[in-house]
């Protein structure tokens, strides 16, 4: 009391905690109403917006590439197909020293060691968790070497994937093309949304023209992901309701390649670098495309390395290039039917008048000399004879005679100097020279001017005129055809996932007219007479067709005046292109063939037999007889 | 004994025995019964929140019967006991906090545990009963409502371990021990005008405190006012307890079907988040069966608190009641969205050994003070 302390009234305490104590519950109901309120407000107002977010949040819409769609020859080889390859896989997430393993990696061989830093690079770009390869298409060598070691390496596993196969390896490569990883520029004009689950996309030719029917349209999965992006399983009782579109599998692209032949081609242009196109006159189907030397496709579809990549480009020879369509060429003599056409088209010609060849010929007005380009003299030789012996001296007179001008424009119809628009890109135009070319082509004033002596040149093919194998095959099966034009073509259906092939109709371009058929047979017997007697009857000795064929010789630099031309001496490099264009049979032409060898010399001993090769392989059963014409495509 | 329960259905015989075996437990039936309910609703949902771990179900339940032993032998206590060691419990858990501080400081991190060997332990827990039975003890024998020198002497005796406790730093637990000694001080009578003044000081404190505060307490802070500012971090719990909450509707999307939950996308989901799983999986009638059963468990503590004869069961038994309550508030709160988050469990029902035993235990006191009403005497 004397400090204040009060006396301690029970009753009254009691009654003190009860009131407080009901205080206390009133608050306790008001704070759970306030809590109910507000699950109210989260469960039943925004419910449909919360459930929206909760069911975004568990899945994940994960593609599945379709099968890439496979490249059949005509007679159903197959020349691409998918195959499931070893490759080796790496989570970066469960790598604990990336360094250490890629090291590890290089030590047995299974990586370059010049790719490691791009590789790294590429692994830091990607989600942690998810499979990088970094090494496709393993050997079973490979496969081995690493599983032994396999303890070393965390984070890494040898996963089966889908690659593209070529079982013909380099065979047909320029008209395949390639797959290869999809690239920077790529993604530039693919939906990305399309290629989300894909690693690989056509590169040239036909894996390229015609990559949308071959990728097909991808599926997608939608797969249960938790917090961290994982896909799992099945978490307790959770099962969603998740779907499924299986993807739409990529047309098979039925070819007008003819393996058989495709082959022979090859086969027969060897170690010599060139090119051999055939073609059916009929309706433009390719049966070979051949480019000379080629490269192995699949070095692309495992992923090519630095090193390689830097042979192929470094390779004196060109391996990538593709000569059949980009390799542009003088014609050679393989233009003189076109002209003697022309000629007689023209009136200018009598084909029967005999004209003599002394071995030069000279230009009215002026000192320069036109020789023979292989030398000698051809006498007294009329129109069919100067075509099958290719006398040079009578073409620089019916040049001379037709002028420039009215050759350019005779020869455009039968598509040089444009793209015959093959259905694969790359193909160069060539050049068909003119004065009004010149005169745009060249920047001195003293260099626009057309000399006369050019148009001499222009006769027989050399000079500025440039073409391409592909172009040369299309003129020739314009000659066969006697004017018909179809557009080639190395893509004759489609067949889609239930085996139905879709036939794609032939593209006929504008016919050559005004050509009489008198003039056909003049020209055309010339050239079954370069077949029979004249400059290619050693490559034709026994042939079981008739075949009419022109000789070309292509050159790599001008002659000096008064020096003659020495094979020999010559660095090889330096030779002259060998050309040979032929059809076969001539009465019912079947196929039409230009063959290019570069530095082959002259067309009659480098090319002629490529072409008879081809036309044999084409034309003759196993027995060495005409195949009948019914059977034939 | 037997005689006189012969008479009645074998039913009556069984409760009136049941009855019987409780009072001599010093148990509280219906009390029992609530904790019990409660308890078996958390191991479910528990189950499903572990994603089906059966091993966490029988270390949950290991920890139940930890602290079901607690509450039976603290039960046994006479409350005269408990008065008289209230002031030694208190030193002794401030002596611990010291130490813990000490080691939390040589060893440059937030340190909570005490590592006994066998098994390790958090003196910030004792300090959860140690510091209202210590307030209630100063309280006992004063006339109530407490004086102004009584209540600057309390709130030494609270803010001591609180501080102590903060500077680990547990922000959670200091609050609920504050929180805890505060309220024996409510139901001692503290008058309103002081109360409603100490809360304007709190205010004031707590904007000074916001300059003392750890850059992730204030980010935590931040976030609840705004959980989109920060969606991947501090935000991130907020949001996806909230989606898994709301996605549950007033059904729920069924036991172990909670994807938010199931895919790990609620974080501490067995834990400090379970609240947010029950919303999933059973809806907002799940979340209200669970409020209305710890409604019951508070409703009745408060009854057993009120029928106590003396001054410090009273206090003390009501803390503990109304502290119950504030630690269900606080957890579904923070996990709804109507406060910030603190690290505080969801009693009975989060997984979690020392939570589990320290408020069995509170409840095993409870029952000594009501069970033993009679023999108290000041």
């Amino acid at each position: 009391m004397v400090h204040g302390v009060r006396i301690k009234d029970h009753w009254k305490e009691q009654r003190l905690f009860e009131r407080r104590a009901l205080v206390a519950g009133c608050v306790i109901v008001v704070l759970t109403l306030t809590l109910i309120g507000r699950l109210y407000l989260l469960q039943v107002m925004r419910h449909d917006y919360y459930m929206e977010l909760s069911q975004g949040n568990g899945v994940r819409t994960e593609p599945i590439p379709a099968a890439r769609g496979l490249i059949l020859d005509r007679n159903g080889h197959l020349l691409a197909g998918n195959q499931p390859a070893y490759q080796l896989e790496l989570v970066p997430e469960e790598v604990p020293d990336l360094n250490g393993s890629l090291k590890g990696l290089v030590k047995l061989g299974l990586i370059d060691a010049d790719a490691v830093d791009e590789l790294r690079r590429m692994i830091k770009s990607r989600r942690p968790f998810d499979s990088v390869p970094v090494r496709l298409r393993m050997s079973d060598e490979d496969v081995a070497r690493f599983a032994v070691r396999r303890f070393q390496f965390p984070g890494l596993d040898i996963k089966t994937r889908q690659t593209r196969f070529y079982p013909e390896g380099a065979l047909a490569v320029h008209a395949l093309g390639y797959v290869g990883a999809i690239s920077e520029p790529d993604l530039q004009h693919i939906d990305r949304a399309a290629y989300s689950g894909t690693a690989l996309i056509g590169k040239l030719g036909v894996e390229s023209a015609y990559e949308k029917q071959l990728h097909g349209g991808n599926g997608y999965r939608e797969i249960l992901v938790n917090a961290l992006g994982r896909s799992v399983q099945r978490q307790g009782a959770l099962m969603p309701d998740l779907r499924t579109q299986a993807p739409a599998a990529g047309d098979d692209l039925v070819l007008s390649l003819d393996l058989k032949v495709q082959q022979v081609a090859e086969e027969a242009l060897g170690d010599h670098r060139g090119a051999v196109v055939a073609l059916n006159p009929r309706n433009g189907d390719v049966f070979a495309l051949a480019s000379r030397p080629g490269f192995d496709p699949s070095l692309f579809a495992r992923g090519i390395t630095n090193s390689e990549y830097a042979a192929l480009t470094d390779n004196i020879d060109k391996p990538l290039l593709n000569r059949a369509l980009r390799g542009a060429y003088p014609s050679g003599s393989t233009i003189k039917p076109v002209v003697a056409l022309a000629g007689l088209t023209y009136h200018v010609l009598n084909p029967d008048k005999v004209e003599f060849c002394a071995g030069v010929y000279h230009l009215p007005g002026s000192t320069r000399l036109f020789r023979e380009g292989k030398g000698g003299h051809h006498g007294h030789i009329a129109l069919q004879d100067a075509i099958a012996k290719s006398c040079d001296v009578y073409f620089y007179g019916l040049a001379a005679t037709l002028g420039v001008n009215r050759i350019a424009a005779f020869l455009a119809p039968f598509g040089y100097g444009s793209v015959t628009g093959i259905d694969i890109s790359g193909e160069k135009p060539g050049l068909l020279p003119t004065p009004e070319w010149k005169k745009l082509a060249f920047k001195r004033p003293a260099d626009q001017v057309w000399f006369p002596g050019e148009t001499i040149n222009f006769g027989v093919g050399q000079g500025y005129l440039l073409v391409t194998p592909l172009q040369l095959a299309h003129v020739a099966s314009v000659i066969a055809g006697r004017g018909t034009n179809f557009r080639p073509r190395l893509v004759i259906g489609l067949r889609d996932a239930n085996g139905t092939v879709k036939p794609i109709a032939p593209i006929a371009g504008k016919s050559v007219e005004g050509v009489s058929d008198a003039d056909w047979d003049r020209v055309i017997n010339g050239m079954v007479g370069a077949a029979t007697y004249g400059t290619a009857h050693a490559s034709f000795k026994g042939v079981a067709y008739s075949v009419a064929g022109k000789t070309g010789t292509a050159q790599v630099f001008t002659i000096a005046q008064n020096a003659k031309y020495d094979e020999k001496t010559v660095e090889e490099r330096l030779r002259d292109h060998a050309w040979f264009i032929a059809f076969a049979p001539v009465d019912a032409p079947r196929i039409a063939v230009a063959v290019l060898v570069e530095n082959g010399g002259f067309g009659a001993s480098a090319a002629a037999p490529i072409a008879r090769a081809v036309m044999d392989a084409f034309l003759l059963d196993a027995d060495g007889k005409l195949k009948d014409a019914s059977q034939a495509p | 004994m037997y005689e006189e329960v012969t008479s009645g259905s074998r039913t009556r015989r069984t409760l009136t025995g049941t009855a019987r075996m409780l009072a001599a437990l010093k148990l509280d039936g219906a009390l029992l019964i609530g904790l019990a309910l409660v308890a078996v609703y958390g191991l479910v949902v528990l189950y499903s929140a572990s994603g089906q771990s059966l091993p966490t179900i029988i270390r949950a339940g290991a920890h139940l019967g930890m602290g079901a032993v607690a509450m039976l032998l603290l039960a046994q206590v006479n409350p005269n006991f408990l008065r008289r060691s209230s002031p030694w419990l208190y030193l002794l858990g401030v002596v611990l906090l010291l130490v813990v501080d000490g080691i939390g400081y040589i060893g440059k991190g937030a340190q909570r545990w005490l590592d006994l060997g066998v098994l390790r332990f958090q003196p910030s827990e004792v300090m959860k009963l140690a510091v209202p039975m210590m307030c209630a003890w100063f309280l006992h024998d004063r006339a109530l409502p407490p004086t102004v020198s009584s209540l600057a002497i309390l709130a030494a005796l609270i803010l001591v371990p609180v501080g102590l406790v903060a500077l680990q730093p547990d922000l959670g637990t200091a609050a609920l021990i504050a929180i805890a000694g505060s309220l024996v001080i409510v139901m001692a009578g503290l008058k309103v005008r002081i109360m409603a003044g100490l809360a304007a000081l709190g205010a004031i404190a707590g904007w000074f405190g916001w300059a003392f505060m750890h850059d992730y307490q204030k980010k935590r802070v931040l976030t609840f006012f705004d959980p989109n500012t920060d969606r991947l971090g501090a935000g991130y719990h907020i949001i996806q307890s909230q989606i898994a909450i709301g996605s549950g509707g007033v059904f729920g999307k069924g036991w172990m079907h909670g994807s938010q939950a199931q895919l790990q996308f609620l974080p501490e989901r067995s834990t400090d988040f379970i609240f947010a799983v029950i919303g999933e999986e059973f809806g907002l009638l799940g979340l209200a069966l669970l409020l209305l059963l710890y409604a019951f468990v508070v409703a009745r503590a408060l009854y057993l608190a009120m029928q106590t004869q003396d001054t410090f069961a009273r206090l003390l038994g009501g803390s503990l009641a109304l502290t119950f309550f504030v630690y269900v508030f606080i957890n579904a709160g923070m996990v709804s969205g109507l406060l910030p988050v603190v690290g505080v469990p969801l009693p009975l029902v989060s997984y979690g050994g020392s939570s589990m035993v320290t408020l069995l235990a509170g409840f095993g006191i409870l029952m000594s003070l009501y069970s033993h009403r009679k023999l108290m005497g000041s």
